[in-house]
């Protein structure tokens, strides 16, 4: 056994703690390493790290631009509300989390399914409304709840309403949540950062064409977060700048009362002004209410528009092709007064048909009108006069001539997506069919061109186009829905137009003998009826449009189905002398021009001349059915 | 007249209330209090006066150890152990369970920590032991000192608490190794504990091997386990040289550093005050650390120098290993900032440890006269 030696013992135990004192100098200069690593090495890093974790830049989105008719009258507006939103990427178990949520807050069966269309749609990490529009109450009943439901929070956003709802849709259109093709619209004009924070896109119409001027420009918020992501306090921010507004050509009284004239019947009407060709209506009916695309819509909703007989979605004034029908006559009268082809007073006799190579081309009157002048065949619509000029003239001079008019091509006009319909032509059969023998143009075929008939067909406002550069005697205008845009920060009004694009180089001694023809057709031809008692002098053409071939037998609109009954057209302008207004009507399966589309433009220019009201929508006129032979 | 009597027994009195207290080492403890309410004033505001109330307490308590003769606390170091591993085995039987971990024991009137206890108890109770042996240490009696070390460890190793089973163990290796054990063996042990660290690791609960894992690569997850570090290392390094200033941190602020006012208290401070600030702590460390060595160095018997070696060493288990976790280079264990953290208990047993080594050195002379 070995006793202590205290000394011994003394000394060991204090090189003990000079090697523990060793250690402790060695670790804390290991430490000491460490915050020189951290704090002078690395610093730079880790600051931009802490500032990362600070500072966020949230978008702040600018109010959209209004819609505003050329009286001040809003069409389109903002409103902002609370939506609930949900950040699907956030949660684990959607469908109990919106269970969870439906205990506190209303939640209907359209809720979810108009959620379930967003969710498909939606880009990554995005936050998705389950209900817009919430009351004060129902905010605060969330907030009272919102530990409960992760992901899910309350967002105030600006909403698009359209006031009128239905009314004037096709022309406004409207916007709807962004998509992967519209963000590649805002990449290609590298407006990404303008659109940061900005969920809605217009979709249709002016609402899509104008997209960029009514946007805006987002502001941009530098907010400090907490390591919850709550805003502590704003740093820094710049503000938003509403976007610009449109004021519209349009006359919003005269727009309802062409609506209102079509009742429940399909169709569309364009009025222009002629002398700068701002659209003074623009009617496709039937239409739908733009609102419910605002929110989402819910599948079903949106398979129900779209697969309705009705077609509510198409805009027919700009994507509708139809024969123009009789309508076209006066414009091949032009034509042929241009080219030479005829003189006014150059009669022809109608024995009731136009025989072409052994085949008849009936006339619509039996036993022809007798002896037929330029005036006459327009006041009478008299098919056989135009049989023959459409022989006369050939199917190239025709195709150049309603080319010029803007036939066959797009008029220009605001709205995207308008369609070109078709000016026959050779070179056009040639590229429109593949098979040789039926890309050949037959002579025969130039027979019906010249009635408006065969392979024709326009979109209204094409005709409504045409029938404008008529009444301002060849001056061409873009037909245009905005009148000038307003820049909101400066109130800068930007015009567009009114420039003629071209002139035509009409002369005025033949658009005489056109427009005194078509004043004829109102007083004394087969717009008379629609027309008797009009304070004004008035233009205008009946027309219609062939749907279903009867192969030469009498056409009886009682005994044919609804759908294939004809199309009725009605191109006018007025005062005759001076028009301030030019127009096509088109109703869909109305029969005859004069039965069903002039009523119309009646009604749509005693409001606009006089400014006389209607009480009902226009009338079908069934005696003029008998009268009116075309 | 009168009123010269009062104040020189008022003088009297402080004169007899600091007597005890080792100016060197209050000089130091009190430099770290004043840090430590710095910093809560940044980090938690609404809890700087519970701490005061906690620091209060813990100056009493230091007080009255100071004046406890080495002697009597070597009486005390059997019972005080014996309670310690009763209470433990208590715990594992009937505490209460607080975030996942049984801790707790419920007395009726206060809850209780006992393996808290344990980092006094350890090295009191060791200490007594190695005074007790006549010869010099044979390995048996290493034998039995590691029973004594490795019981309590293993109870509050079970709890689970590493980080209070890691002090624990600390203090009870301290006195071993300054009682003069041989290298060879600690040698020996450290090698074997390496070869051993696999079946460890086997025995570790998952919490605690993600904390090792996130130690090596917090960025694997960034928003779940390693955000701690993450964030506190963002904390560190972005304070830079000089610090952004008192209340001043961002990290710290905006409560991206967690648990800042607690074990994670040393982000904030070094993101606000800097490599300076970090520097002057570790300088004031070292020197709370020194001053005890150097009582130890001194001690009048065996019992005292083990003591006051060991109790000095788990200041320097604490401060390395907080700062440690929370630069990123320990993993993270539940271990406070020492003097600095919130909290009223680790403070409590922080100043029994300055109160004894207050003790030891102001009976230094005593028994040898």
């Amino acid at each position: 056994m070995e006793f202590k030696n205290p000394q011994e013992e003394l000394e060991r135990f204090r090189s003990r703690l000079a090697v523990a004192g060793g250690f402790v100098l060695f670790c804390f200069t290991l430490l000491f390493v460490r915050f020189v690593w951290l704090q002078i090495v690395q610093h730079d890093y880790y600051q931009t790290r802490a500032e990362d974790n600070r500072i966020s830049l949230v978008p702040v989105v600018p109010n959209r631009g209004l819609i505003l008719d050329r009286n001040g009258v809003v069409l389109a507006r903002n409103y902002s509300a609370y939506t609930l939103e949900i950040t699907p990427s956030k949660t684990l178990d959607l469908e109990q989390l919106i269970d969870g949520l439906e205990t506190i807050i209303d939640i209907q069966p359209k809720d979810r399914k108009r959620f379930k269309k967003l969710l498909e749609e939606s880009r990554n990490f995005e936050s998705l409304p389950i209900r817009t529009r919430l009351t004060d109450e129902e905010v605060a009943k969330f907030i009272a709840h919102r530990y409960r439901f992760a992901g899910v929070d309350i967002k105030a956003r600006l909403f698009r309403q359209y006031p009128g709802g239905a009314f004037a849709s096709h022309m406004l259109g409207y916007i709807g949540r962004v998509n992967d093709k519209d963000m590649e619209t805002i990449e290609a004009r590298e407006l990404d950062a303008n659109y940061r924070g900005t969920d809605h896109f217009g979709k249709t119409g002016l609402e899509q064409h104008y997209e960029f001027d009514l946007h805006g420009t987002t502001g941009f918020e530098q907010v400090e977060i907490d390591a919850g992501g709550r805003a502590v306090r704003t740093l820094a921010r710049t503000s938003p700048v509403a976007g610009n507004n449109l004021t519209l050509t349009v006359d919003v009284e005269l727009q309802r009362i062409a609506e209102q004239a079509f009742g429940d019947r399909k169709g569309a009407l364009v009025a222009i002004e002629p002398s700068t060709g701002g659209i003074l209506a623009l009617v496709a009916v039937p239409n739908y209410d733009p609102n419910v695309f605002v929110d989402g819509i819910d599948t079903q909703s949106w398979k129900e528009l779209n697969e309705s007989p009705d077609k509510p979605m198409v805009n027919r004034a700009l994507n509708g092709a139809y024969p123009p029908g009789s309508t076209f006559k006066p414009f091949m009268a032009l034509g042929a007064l241009t080219l030479g082809k005829r003189r006014p007073e150059q009669q022809i006799s109608d024995p009731g048909f136009f025989n072409f190579g052994g085949h008849h081309f009936r006339d619509d009157k039996k036993g022809g009108h007798g002896m037929v002048d330029m005036y006459k065949s327009i006041v009478q619509s008299c098919d056989t006069y135009y049989y023959m000029l459409a022989n006369d003239m050939g199917i190239d001079n025709i195709s150049a001539f309603m080319g010029k008019l803007g036939f066959g091509s797009r008029t220009g006009i605001d709205i995207d997506g308008e369609s070109e319909g078709v000016l026959p032509s050779q070179a056009w059969k040639r590229k429109r069919f593949k098979k040789p023998e039926q890309q050949k143009w037959y002579a025969g075929e130039t027979v019906s061109i010249g009635i408006g008939q065969g392979y024709n067909a326009y979109t209204p406002i094409q005709l409504a186009h045409a029938t404008a550069i008529v009444a301002n005697g060849g001056v061409v205008f873009r037909p245009h829905l905005v009148k000038f845009i307003t820049d909101t920060l400066t109130g800068r009004q930007s015009l567009i137009e009114p420039k003629p694009t071209r002139d035509l180089g009409l002369k005025a001694e033949h658009i005489e003998v056109i427009r005194n023809a078509m004043v004829g057709v109102n007083k004394e031809g087969t717009g008379a009826r629609a027309f008797a008692g009009a304070e004004y002098v008035s233009a205008g053409k009946t027309g219609t449009a062939q749907v279903y071939s009867l192969k030469g037998a009498d056409y009886k609109a009682g005994a044919v189905k609804k759908e294939l009954r004809d199309h009725a057209l009605f191109i006018a302008f007025a005062p005759a002398d001076k028009p301030t207004i030019a127009l096509a009507v088109l109703v869909e399966n109305g029969g005859f021009g004069a039965q069903a589309a002039a009523p119309i433009a009646r009604q749509v220019l005693d409001y606009y001349l006089l400014g006389k009201r209607p009480n009902a929508p226009a009338p079908v006129d069934e005696a003029a059915v008998e009268e009116d032979k075309e | 007249m009168n009123r010269d009597i009062g104040l020189g027994m008022i003088r009297n009195l402080a004169q007899r209330l600091i007597a005890p207290l080792d100016p060197p080492l209050m000089m130091i403890a009190g430099l770290l209090l004043l840090l430590s309410i710095g910093v809560m004033g940044s980090a938690s505001p609404e809890r700087l006066n519970a701490q005061l109330i906690n620091v209060a307490v813990a100056l009493v308590v230091m007080r009255i150890l100071a004046q406890v003769p080495p002697q009597r606390l070597m009486h005390l170091a059997v019972p005080v152990y014996l309670a310690g591993v009763l209470l433990l085995i208590a715990v594992a039987l009937f505490g209460d369970v607080s975030k996942g971990a049984r801790r707790w024991l419920n007395l009726g009137f206060m809850r209780a920590q006992p393996s808290e206890l344990m980092k006094i108890a350890m090295p009191l109770l060791l200490a007594w032991f190695f005074q007790q042996r006549e010869a010099m240490p044979r390995l048996r009696d290493f034998g039995i000192a590691a029973l004594i070390v490795l019981l309590p460890v293993a109870l509050i190793a079970r709890q689970p608490d590493l980080g209070t089973a890691i002090l624990v163990l600390a203090a009870g290796f301290y006195v071993i190794f300054f009682a003069g054990l041989s290298w060879k063996i600690i040698i020996g042990l450290a090698v074997s504990a390496l070869a051993a660290a696999p079946l460890a690791w086997n025995l570790l609960h998952d919490y605690q091997r993600n904390r090792i894992i996130t130690l090596f690569d917090p960025e694997k997850d960034p928003l779940g386990k390693g955000f701690h570090i993450i964030q506190s290392t963002i904390a560190i390094g972005s304070g830079g040289i000089f610090g952004k200033g008192w209340r001043e941190g961002t990290q710290a602020q905006l409560e991206f550093i967690p648990e800042r006012h607690t074990d994670f208290i040393f982000a904030v401070f070094s993101e606000e005050f800097g490599l300076f600030g970090n520097l002057l702590l570790l300088a004031l460390y070292a020197m709370l650390i020194g001053r005890g060595l150097m009582i130890a160095a001194n001690a009048a018997t065996l019992f005292s120098r083990l003591l006051a070696s060991a109790v000095t060493l788990i200041f320097f288990t604490y401060a390395f290993v907080n700062m440690g976790m929370v630069s990123g280079i320990l993993p993270v264990v539940g271990v406070p900032l020492p003097l600095i953290s919130y909290g009223g208990t680790a403070m409590v047993t922080l100043f029994i440890g300055i109160g004894i080594l207050m003790s030891i050195h102001g009976h230094r002379m005593l028994v040898q006269k």
